[in-house]
């Protein structure tokens, strides 16, 4: 079954904690993941790939730069997610 | 029909004895700054470098490798004259023919020993070590040095900021020969060509002399580049921290070795963040010593795996007998892991 919006936000905030270290409830719609988050580029490449297991889509690297913010991959994951 | 006697070999194969030889000319952030816009700050938290070695002119690719492979036959405990063959993994030495194992081989005394190149970008040293023990195992050589030697400064361009503070130069060598034990695990190896762009030669050799010179690609003083080495950063990350560390575990598998018995991890030194990451998706316990040596080392291809390795059992960090999981990856794509017994 499709994750809802809800549920994206949530698994991003588990990975990014995972990864950054950052607290669950900073990780917001609104947050960037550069400048808010201290998710540098490298790190981004390893929430994104736990993203794609996670919710069962693939985010190709072209696109992954277009993803700034929590609310640009929740969105991307909600439109593309199988 | 007439019978073929066929050669006789070793039961088994191990890694005799490793050496290592880093330039003179120690490298700092500093300098790299001097040509590109960044900080130090930046190149250590996204690579982990800090220095480098960069090979004089004197330290050629000849040089460096008959340095290591003396430390390597010295650790092994044999005379050079004993060595049957000679295997060099290198990307930076400039000339297309000999290759460059035949000149290594006679300045180190062997007896005409069977020597050539390989090319297998930074997998040359694992791709290096299957070879070395099929031949002694099968019997065409009893001991073989097999070395990973790189002046990779010669391929970089200074002016290019995703690529100018990755790349070191050295030699790294070991000796492998007869055992009565398996010391060498089966190798997990493959190739990827269908990503072959996303670590390349800026431009080919043939391209000085056929086509528009004109259009090559120039520097800040308008002087035709030598051709560098650059990729597709985040493309290749991904893949090295992900596909690459299914491959160290199915070299562990393999081997029918648990990462509880494990006591060294030494991955090919490309990028700090990349070793990390695959310690946490090995979910690697404790207990295990993993090479760091990027951080004064910078990437020296071919030659990471055996540098580090020196430098662990050189520090006392590693020991002698110790069960090391070893995997290169690299330009190709290609990769090799295996895990071995340290010597
Ligand atoms: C080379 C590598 C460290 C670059 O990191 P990266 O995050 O991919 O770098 P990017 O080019 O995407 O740049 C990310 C940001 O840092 C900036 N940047 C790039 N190079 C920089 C530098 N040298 N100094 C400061 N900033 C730099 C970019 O402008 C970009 O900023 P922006 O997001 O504001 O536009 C990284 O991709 C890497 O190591 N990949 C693996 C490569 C490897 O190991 N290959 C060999 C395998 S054998």
């Amino acid at each position: 079954m499709a994750a809802t919006q809800e549920e994206i936000v949530a698994g991003l905030a588990e990975i990014v904690n995972e990864i950054a270290g950052i607290p669950v409830e900073d990780v917001q719609l609104d947050k960037s993941f550069t400048d808010d988050l201290d998710v540098d580029s490298l790190s981004m490449v390893e929430v994104v790939v736990a993203a794609e297991e996670r919710f069962d889509v693939k985010i190709p690297d072209e696109d992954v730069k277009n993803l700034k913010t929590v609310g640009d991959a929740t969105e991307y994951i909600l439109k593309h997610q199988g | 029909m007439p019978k073929i006697k066929p050669a006789k070999g070793a039961p088994y194969a191990r890694i005799l004895g490793v050496g290592g030889y880093r330039p003179t000319r120690v490298v700092p952030n500093e300098v790299i700054l001097e040509r590109i816009d960044s900080s130090d700050e930046w190149i250590r938290s996204r690579s982990g470098i800090e220095t480098r070695h960069w090979a004089s002119p004197e330290e050629t690719v000849a040089a460096m490798s008959v340095e290591a492979s003396g430390k390597a036959i010295a650790g092994a405990g044999i005379d050079a004259s004993q060595i049957g063959a000679v295997v060099v993994s290198t990307v930076s030495h400039f000339s297309q023919t000999p290759a460059i194992a035949t000149e290594i081989a006679d300045r180190l005394g062997t007896n005409k020993a069977a020597a050539f190149d390989i090319s297998a970008g930074c997998a040359g040293f694992g791709y290096g070590l299957t070879l070395a023990k099929g031949m002694v195992v099968e019997g065409s050589a009893e001991y073989v040095l097999v070395i990973g030697v790189e002046r990779l400064s010669d391929l970089t361009d200074l002016e290019d900021r995703a690529t100018a503070f990755l790349f070191g130069d050295g030699a790294g060598a070991v000796v492998v020969g007869p055992s009565q034990e398996p010391a060498i695990g089966p190798t997990v190896w493959g190739s990827e060509g269908d990503k072959a762009q996303t670590i390349k030669q800026t431009v080919s050799w043939d391209r000085f002399h056929t086509g528009d010179v004109s259009e090559l690609p120039v520097d800040s003083e308008g002087n035709i580049k030598f051709p560098a080495i650059t990729q597709e950063g985040q493309a290749v990350f991904r893949w090295a921290v992900f596909e690459m560390a299914k491959v160290a575990q199915q070299a562990l598998d393999a081997a029918g070795i648990s990462s509880d018995d494990l006591d060294v991890f030494i991955p090919h030194q490309a990028n700090v963040r990349i070793i990390d990451s695959m310690v946490k998706t090995l979910k690697l316990p404790e207990h295990v010593t993993v090479a760091r040596d990027i951080r004064t080392t910078g990437n020296t291809s071919a030659a990471s795996i055996p540098l580090a390795m020196e430098r662990l059992l050189a520090t006392g960090e590693a020991k002698s007998g110790d069960t090391a999981l070893v995997i290169g990856f690299g330009a190709g794509l290609v990769y090799a892991a295996t895990v071995v017994t340290l010597p």
